[in-house]
């Protein structure tokens, strides 16, 4: 049974500003979603209101018809997780107690470190290729290796629902489709719901196979990628002429963008 | 939804076996700790028979065994609640320090550092002069919400600004409001000469007063105290993580932070309460705590407590037989240790990141 992520009518803030008007918003149960917009649109702060860092201004973040907002909070935790974008790690902290820590919403206050931890452990790090790092200090690993163990950390976490926060900023582009790549093979193996937040459009495009385009707080669009990304979307969410075109590799779409250089054609 | 990427790992769901190197560290730290154990009894006998009086054995047995004829007998039955006072006194400070940085992600942390220390004095010599205390437990309620006032004020002032609470700026808060208070201290007990006999300990710490009496008193504190600051542990643990992190993994960081800074305060104004203000020790102990464990609060914790009881033991040892027939007070001894590991620590390039 797939957990039903819904958004109603959210409007979410900071002191007297609005940053998230009235937004409603179905994440699909089980698939890939990311969410695009440009800087400052709201997207980030939409990712922490749903795991109840921000209370909402008005409306309801809803997890299988029930307000997150009113739920306990480790309880929420064993189903939804989230992966901020530069999340910090305490000095000299290994990469086993790192990941370790993701059992947090599992454990009650004083029971031990049972099997179950250890095996979730284990797998996170053997599904992010970081078990031969378990040993090693996380600040003296490379920016990839990093962001594989906080990935890591976030699978020990067991959530069926996980929320990231940019996982690819800071890599380089081969690390970047790593990245994506683990999260689309813990997507098809084990059916967890995954919505990231992605600069990347073209990145989001091949690997979402839900898309939500965001402007100034409101929902522009949300679909298939295959659907809705066309040089209009473009033009309004980032103001930018475009062309779309079908990726030789994938089959999705291809945004390519138009500046003022470097143009061969009208 | 069906797999159409080549099978690996994340999908097989046979079960796995525990990977070696979490069980190992687990192994390691519990000797580290049997070991520094090991050490706090060695420290603990030292300080009984050392002194700036020289005893015989049998005078050693004579005074543990409750009698106290002649100097040397009468010597050995202060030095063992003195032992005891230093060991609480050490291992409270300690714990309050590491949890303090734990609660402030600030390295520089520490009871005496962040005024806490201070604020605790000058609200008991306020007591003292004003109202009339004389009770070990009086001092110590009253200690405590010196404390709390000095902790709400220095966190108050160091999180004006912006970027919130960075580690500079509380620690330049705490710093200043320690200055602060400490003048106030000497200001409040000048004009009395009734209680400025005893001023200097208002300003200086150490564990030379300690009786029984004011153990007993100090101790269901210092209990209470470590009590809630080693339920905290876990819960540190997530504010290492960062707020956003932690409350995505289920913490309540607010309710957290206030209940390990309560214990963090009652263990440190407890003590300073009795042995007045003994500074640097939170900072010193945890930071080398660390270098042996790593930065898990659940094993810090029960490290810290008995590395600063060790630490504070010696300290007073060497302040007893550094300058014999006189005593060098041990909140002298613990800042000439702590700081230049204080400068240390605060000339590394990383220090926002604890």
């Amino acid at each position: 049974m797939n957990p039903r992520l819904e958004i109603e009518r959210l409007t979410l803030g900071y002191g007297d500003r609005d940053v998230v008007h009235g937004l409603d918003l179905v994440i699909p149960p089980g698939e890939v979603t990311a969410i695009v917009g440009p800087n400052a649109c709201g997207k980030s702060t939409l990712l922490r209101s749903m795991t109840r860092l921000l209370p909402p201004r008005t409306g309801r973040v809803l997890l299988d018809g029930k307000a997150v907002h009113s739920m306990p909070a480790k309880q929420l935790a064993r189903r939804l997780g989230l992966l901020p974008q530069s999340p910090i790690a305490p000095e000299g902290i290994t990469v086993g107690d790192l990941v370790g820590r993701g059992r947090h919403p599992h454990q009650r206050t004083l029971a031990r470190w049972s099997l179950a931890d250890d095996r979730a452990v284990t797998s996170a790090l053997k599904a992010t290729d970081t078990l031969e790092l378990v040993d090693r200090a996380v600040d003296e690993l490379s920016g990839g290796q990093r962001q594989r163990v906080w990935i890591a950390m976030a699978l020990a976490q067991q959530s069926e629902i996980l929320l990231l926060d940019e996982p690819t900023t800071f890599l380089d582009v081969s690390h970047q489709v790593e990245v994506l790549d683990l999260l689309t093979e813990l997507n098809r193996s084990k059916g967890t719901t995954i919505v990231m937040v992605l600069h990347d459009l073209n990145l989001a495009a091949r690997y979402a196979d839900h898309l939500i385009a965001l402007r100034e707080g409101r929902l522009y669009a949300s679909g298939r990628p295959s659907e809705i990304l066309e040089p209009g979307l473009v033009e309004h969410v980032f103001g930018m002429p475009s062309r779309v075109i079908p990726d030789p590799v994938s089959g999705k779409p291809l945004m390519i963008p138009i500046g003022r250089f470097h143009v061969t054609e009208g | 939804m069906t797999p159409t990427g080549p099978v690996t790992s994340a999908a097989t769901d046979a079960p796995d076996a525990p990977a070696a190197p979490l069980r190992r560290s687990r192994r390691a730290r519990g000797a580290w700790l049997v070991a520094l154990i090991g050490v706090l009894a060695v420290a603990c006998a030292t300080s009984i028979v050392l002194g700036s009086r020289d005893v015989g054995w049998s005078d050693i047995w004579a005074g543990l065994s409750g009698q106290s004829e002649g100097f040397a007998q009468a010597a050995v039955a202060k030095r063992v609640p003195r032992t005891a006072l230093a060991a609480l006194a050490g291992a409270a400070l300690a714990v309050s320090g590491l949890v303090l940085q734990g609660i402030t992600r600030n390295p520089l942390a520490d009871p005496g550092i962040l005024g806490l220390n201070t604020g605790a004095s000058l609200a008991v010599v306020t007591g003292i002069a004003w109202f009339g205390l004389s009770s070990a437990t009086s001092y110590i309620w009253v200690a405590i919400l010196g404390g709390a006032l000095t902790a709400a004020f220095v966190w108050g002032v160091g999180s004006l600004g912006r970027g919130g609470a960075t580690p500079l700026k509380l620690t330049l808060a705490g710093a200043a409001s320690a200055a602060a208070l400490s003048s106030f201290v000497v200001a409040v007990v000048l004009p009395r000469p009734d209680i400025s006999e005893n001023a200097v300990s208002w300003q200086i710490g150490g564990v030379g007063g300690a009786s029984d009496d004011k153990l007993w008193q100090v101790v269901p504190f210092l209990a209470v105290g470590g009590l809630v600051c080693a339920w905290s542990a876990r819960g540190l643990n997530m504010l290492g993580l960062g707020d956003e992190l932690a409350s995505g993994l289920g913490e309540r960081v607010v309710r957290t932070r206030l209940l390990a800074a309560a214990g963090a305060v009652t263990l440190a104004c407890a003590t300073t309460a009795i042995t007045g203000p003994i500074a640097f020790m939170g900072l010193v102990v945890p930071h080398f705590c660390r270098l042996l464990v790593g930065v898990d609060h659940r094993w810090l914790v029960p490290f810290s407590a008995v590395g600063g009881a060790i630490l504070l033991i010696v300290a007073d040892v060497v302040g007893r037989v550094v300058a014999p027939p006189s005593e060098v007070d041990v909140g002298i001894i613990t800042a000439l240790i702590g700081a230049p590991i204080f400068i240390a620590v605060a000339r590394r390039r990383r220090v926002r990141e604890l």
